[in-house]
């Protein structure tokens, strides 16, 4: 298992790498001389020329790229054009706002959709399997910048129960989930943002403990007059390491994703930035967030995979 | 997935294997009749075509000029007289530009697949059935893409590129070629191995036509399978750029800038301003379960 643990960090390098490489050429994306689009309009002449020269904007793209690399590894992102503040302190702060919604999202769709597939699985084909497969489909099929404008409609408009927008008090520093004028704020984005896992968890937990239900063993469980609290149990304990994969795998998306949701509630998260870092053409700050958000990625495929090797001993990869 | 692939891959060897009375079918005639047995997938099928059947006929179809503003009408309720849907922001006819946004987000959300389906189709069988350095080489590449979420790497191509539907219809391509490359790969590697395609070459026959007679009929339904239910997420994801303005720009209409754009009158009309979001959501919702019903069609075992 250290083996397979070992090759699967060592694995992830070469990925990351990659992903920096996608993450650099996005400024040699961007239409027009790359160097406008690092600068502010109305830079003059002599800062132009030693961005130009901080940049090596004179030597080879290659080389451009290890200079990149090297000063990205150190955490210099550069700085945002817009706030002039460096791109790092910019993302690792509204990465913690980002984070909060989606964990919870992440556990509340979790917990129902455990619920919900487990219930569909026992009952194949009654009412309750077309309900849960009814709403997992929903969930992937919706479209949750609109639910989210939906909820709002039902809850912010009409029945003034939870605010529509925004973060609270605090402005968008530190969330807080034990205050409950903040956590008014975070309940529509949190529910909204559990809509596609839900589906998606749901499904996979149906089919996963449906497969257990068929085979022999349990059988065996029911014969020797075992309830089926119990049967439920063992079923759930093996379907558990799939589903957390699932998970994992949505937390990943729902952090990457964010930008839609926390443009609807006006979030203040790396959506946010992304959005406000597109809107006003900040491109060193879009590159920064697109990186961080990317390589969290990475890394949390990474520790999905190496959980797995220890909660589930059935895999023994090579 | 594997498991269907050489399903299919048997099925090619032996046409009409679960036909009992010798009468030989083939497979996309078993698949056809399939389908005729499942009213659900049917009538989802029906509801595609009567969206892109308003897009194609949207000059025809539409009552009014989409782009008619009119200061006079501005969000109107549903089944106002003369504004069946309502109007917008702009007063504009709520149906008619439903009906014109068709066009915009139908387009966005489909073509992408299609072009996605054809070189990631293409990478993967070459990936797949060559293997060794050219799999290793290409595979890793689409590994790198894949550590993106796709709404990330949507965005973040078509953000930096400044928007526009052509860097829309680009970044959603990038998205799903990976993903197709992925599973057309697994499918050409399973056939590479097998009696078949041994004998073919034993035989003499050059590796394109291998291909080309072998190899693609049995990649093609797991892989057409996968696109089509990637063209749901293609949809949702198309008018998720358009809503956060990196879709066709402002007067045309399209069903997620209509979203966005009709968010300041929730307060005044809610009903209206949820509409564009009900059409994204019946047709990715369509497409979803058509997709369901075509996996069941064309899974040869189920």
């Amino acid at each position: 298992m250290w083996i397979y643990a070992a090759k699967r960090v060592l694995y992830a390098i070469p990925i990351a790498l990659g992903v920096s490489v996608i993450c650099f050429s996005l400024v040699y994306l961007a239409p027009g001389d790359p160097i406008q689009s690092l600068i502010p309009p109305d830079a003059s002449a002599e800062d132009i020329a030693a961005i130009r020269r901080l940049y090596g904007f004179d030597k080879p793209v290659v080389f451009q790229y290890f200079d990149w690399l090297a000063r990205a590894v150190t955490g210099d992102l550069g700085i945002s054009l817009q706030s002039n503040r460096p791109v790092l302190d910019e993302v690792t702060r509204a990465f913690g706002n980002t984070l909060a919604i989606a964990v919870a999202a992440v556990i509340l769709a979790f917990v129902l959709a455990t619920f919900l597939g487990t219930l569909a699985a026992f009952n194949l084909g009654r009412p309750v399997d077309k309900i849960a497969t009814s709403i997992s489909t929903l969930g992937v099929s919706i479209p949750n910048y609109w639910m989210g404008i939906v909820l709002v409609i039902l809850f912010s408009v009409q029945w003034r129960l939870l605010p529509a927008t925004g973060m609270g008090g605090q402005g968008s520093d530190g969330f807080n989930w034990f205050e409950w004028e903040q956590v008014r704020y975070a309940i529509l984005p949190m529910v909204t943002m559990a809509m596609i896992p839900l589906g998606v968890v749901t499904r996979s937990t149906r089919s996963a403990v449906a497969d257990t239900l068929s085979q022999d063993y349990v059988q065996l469980l029911r014969a020797k007059g075992l309830g089926e609290g119990r049967v439920v149990w063992h079923a759930l304990r093996n379907a558990l390491p799939q589903m957390l994969a699932v998970m994992g795998l949505q937390l990943g998306y729902l952090i990457g994703g964010s930008i839609l949701i926390e443009t609807v509630f006006n979030w203040p998260g790396t959506g946010l930035v992304m959005s406000r870092a597109i809107l006003t053409r900040d491109i060193p700050l879009l590159q920064g967030t697109i990186l961080i958000l990317a390589l969290s990625f990475v890394a949390i495929n990474l520790i999905v995979d190496l959980l797995q090797t220890l909660v589930d001993p059935r895999i023994k990869r090579s | 997935m594997s498991e269907m692939t050489t399903n299919h891959a048997i099925a090619a060897q032996i046409p009409g294997e679960d036909v009992p009375r010798g009468e030989r079918r083939s497979y996309w005639a078993n698949v056809r009749e399939r389908l005729g047995h499942d009213p659900v997938t049917l009538f989802f099928m029906g509801v595609i075509g009567a969206a892109v059947g308003a897009a194609l006929l949207a000059p025809w179809v539409a009552p009014h000029d989409p782009y008619a503003t009119s200061m006079l009408a501005r969000l109107r309720p549903v089944g106002t007289e003369g504004h069946l849907l309502g109007t917008d922001e702009l007063g504009r006819d709520m149906l008619s530009r439903l009906i014109w946004g068709a066009r915009t987000s139908l387009l966005m959300g489909i073509l992408p697949v299609l072009v996605a389906l054809v070189i990631g189709g293409f990478l993967g069988v070459i990936a797949g059935f060559m293997g060794g350095a050219v799999n290793m080489v290409v595979m890793r590449i689409m590994d790198v893409f894949y550590a993106f979420p796709s709404v990330l790497l949507a965005v973040a191509i078509s953000g930096t590129l400044g928007g526009g539907m052509g860097s829309g219809l680009l970044a959603l391509t990038l998205v799903f070629i990976p993903s197709l490359c992925r599973v057309a790969e697994t499918a050409a590697s399973q056939i590479r191995g097998l009696d078949f395609v041994d004998a073919a070459r034993a035989s003499g026959a050059p590796v394109y036509s291998i291909i080309v007679t072998h190899v693609v009929g049995n990649v093609l339904p797991p892989v057409l399978i996968y696109a089509s239910s990637l063209i749901s997420v293609s949809i949702l994801l198309a008018a998720g750029l358009s809503f956060l303005g990196l879709g066709v720009s402002p007067p045309t209409a399209d069903w997620g800038q209509m979203l966005s754009s009709l968010r300041q009158g929730i307060y005044m009309q809610p009903l209206v301003c949820a509409l564009p979001g009900l059409a994204i959501l019946i047709v990715s919702l369509s497409f979803n379960l058509v997709s369901d019903g075509l996996r069941q069609a064309m899974d040869i075992k189920s």
